[in-house]
């Protein structure tokens, strides 16, 4: 059994075992699969790390049959780096949720709608984990339609464990679009097999697809992967999903699910179909420019705070689609630093932004409430907390020297070598949009006249979690060459 | 127009038909139903795909897919009934309500005012 083998396993069954475990309704089982689904991918993902730093790209045929018979997964440098994000930001959210449903889990409340989020949280969270792992893996369409499903249910099932109407609606609304979207992505399967009679991304990429009905299929598949990722104009359904899930699931959604489908267009786009058309790729920067700034001033209007923050991932997600024109500037060419720039910005939204939903969780955990008026002086109250939100929200902002600033740079840099000026004044715009919101939130945070007086203490590992991931995306900043090599393996055409 | 072109067409027409349908149906049940109907209809689209690429050989990878397609169409189907049954509880209505909620502060009670 080569490293690829056993860590790939490790990594998908891991969480999968640890979904069965938690299923029990004993609280110590609940946290064992919390436990041994964090375990398992931070070890095998850092075992793929490994593997693909040594010997480059490999490859698992699951059970010795390999492709075309057989299922691959398939692990290069972009893949463990989504890997590795999820495990990190994962962990920690589940230790959060731990303390998050922890006072809640007598079971003998398991019939009230609160229990009910104590008792399945955990197992849900788990097997999405599975999901999003295995989409960062997969080596064809199918398996790809089969871990995205299993990622929409479990995702809009996690909305619902919230008990307001509000919650329930948006719920409903995600996954019903969850659903036609991923029909929409079968259908493409269906007819680009109708046309090669493959479903391996290597071989697909080798036959090169082009002509009418590939075409169709790109476009339906994009689509329902666009509906999916909420980029402008399909945002709708995301923000009261998002905001109205519970704190941890709001992490989870916004940091990580939204990820799974924006990879699989990454890898459709130009792993297989090599940069498609290159209107299509300015169409998809455009929408994602429409993104960075409606999404931008949509929550600065907003006067609910885990609703700014679910704004905010409609116009961060906005960045990762303006990598896609920049990617690839003239045909039969592509920019390094757009790639490892606007996935930069992927892995660095994915801990910041899953920082400041914890943190907002920690502020309307202690005021029992979700407006922005009554988490005013909160931040003399839990001022790790305030860290926590702030130093997320400038790295969501890109400055130096999170992440967030050098994945902007990067993406800046392969604009201005191509001199693309559009694209280098959106990003620039956005930033400042983005500084504006999260300083509209420091400032009720600050606001030292009105204390709040209904104060519940937050529970110090609540506080640690949120804290830990903004300075993972702050000192990934400073790290950020490893993550920059690692996914140069491979790089967007690994085949 | 040989029959396995037939299959194709209609699976591409019931797609269509079961797309528009659920985008613009307001009752939940009937949303449920035509992305029920809209997996039907690509299936039949992959069942047709092997015949014509290679008739005089059964592929049973299409089949596979299909099989897998139908146990995933189940479980998406019953998770969106029990949702929807759960919005009903909530709301009175089996039907979405139009835009984006807006809570200004006033949280619920402004939509349920206005439904």
């Amino acid at each position: 059994m080569t490293e690829f083998e056993l860590w790939s396993t490790v990594v998908i069954f891991g969480p999968l075992l640890a979904s069965v475990v938690a299923l029990s309704a004993r609280p110590a089982l609940l946290r064992a699969g919390l436990v041994l689904g964090s375990l398992s991918t931070l070890v095998g993902s850092a075992g793929l790390w490994r593997a693909v730093a040594l010997y480059g790209p490999g490859r698992h045929p699951l059970g010795g049959w390999g492709q075309p018979l057989g299922i691959e997964l398939w692990i290069d440098g972009f893949g463990v780096a989504m890997l590795a994000v999820t495990a990190l930001v994962g962990a920690l959210t589940s230790l959060y949720a731990n303390s998050y449903f922890g006072d809640l889990s007598e079971l003998s409340v398991r019939d009230s709608p609160a229990g009910r989020g104590a008792r399945f949280f955990a197992p849900l969270w788990l097997l999405l984990w599975t999901a999003l792992n295995g989409i960062y893996l997969s080596a064809d369409l199918f398996n790809l339609y089969v871990t995205l499903e299993i990622l929409g249910l479990s995702a809009a099932a996690i909305v619902t464990l919230a008990v307001s109407r509000q919650a329930t609606v948006a719920g409903m609304r995600y996954l019903l679009v969850s659903l036609i979207g991923s029909l929409l992505y079968l259908l493409g399967v269906a007819l680009l097999y109708v046309q090669y009679g493959t479903l391996s991304l290597e071989g697909l990429a080798a036959i090169g697809p082009s002509g009418p009905i590939p075409a169709i299929a790109l476009a339906a598949m994009t689509v329902g992967m666009a509906a999916k990722t909420a980029l402008f104009p399909f945002h709708a359904w995301l923000p009261p999903a998002h905001a109205g899930a519970p704190a941890p699931g709001s992490a989870i959604l916004s940091a990580l699910v939204v990820k799974g489908s924006f990879f699989i267009l990454v890898r459709l786009w130009f792993s297989v179909y090599g940069g498609g058309s290159p209107e299509g790729l300015i169409l998809l920067g455009v929408l994602g420019s429409g993104a960075i700034l409606w999404g931008s001033i949509l929550a600065l209007r907003q006067v609910s705070l885990k609703r700014l923050i679910a704004y905010s991932t409609v116009a961060q997600l906005g960045y990762l689609f303006v990598m896609f024109p920049l990617l690839i500037p003239e045909p039969r060419l592509w920019n390094a630093d757009a790639w490892t720039g606007g996935l930069l910005l992927a892995i660095s939204h994915a801990l910041a932004k899953a920082a400041m939903f914890l943190a907002a969780g920690n502020m309307s955990y202690a005021v029992a409430e979700d407006r922005l008026t009554s988490i005013s002086g909160v931040a003399h109250r839990l001022p790790m907390s305030f860290f926590a939100f702030g130093v997320g929200g400038l790295s969501l902002a890109g400055l130096p020297p999170s992440a967030g600033f050098v994945g902007k740079w990067l993406l800046l840099r392969s604009a201005f070598e191509t001199a693309h000026w559009t694209w280098i004044a959106v990003i620039a715009v956005g930033g400042l949009l983005t500084i504006a919101y999260v300083l509209k939130v420091l400032r009720y945070a600050l606001d030292r006249d009105e204390a709040p007086e209904d104060f519940r203490p937050v529970p110090r590992r609540m506080e640690w979690a949120a804290a830990l991931l903004a300075l993972a995306a702050m000192a990934l900043g400073v790290r950020a060459l490893e993550l920059v090599e690692l996914l140069l393996v491979g790089g967007p055409f690994p085949w | 127009m040989n029959p396995v072109d037939l299959y194709m067409l209609a699976g591409i027409v019931i797609t269509l038909i079961a797309l528009y349908a659920a985008l613009t149906r307001a009752h939940l049940f009937w949303k449920v139903l035509a992305i029920n109907l809209m997996g039907t209809g690509v299936f039949l689209i992959l069942l047709a795909a092997p015949s014509r690429r290679t008739p005089e050989i059964a592929d049973p990878l299409p089949q596979a897919m299909v099989l897998t397609g139908i146990v995933v169409a189940v479980a998406a189907t019953a998770l969106a009934l029990g949702i929807a049954l759960r919005v009903i509880a909530r709301s009175g209505l089996p039907f979405l309500p139009d835009g984006d909620e807006e809570d200004q502060g006033s949280g619920g009670s402004a939509g349920e005012a206005s439904r």
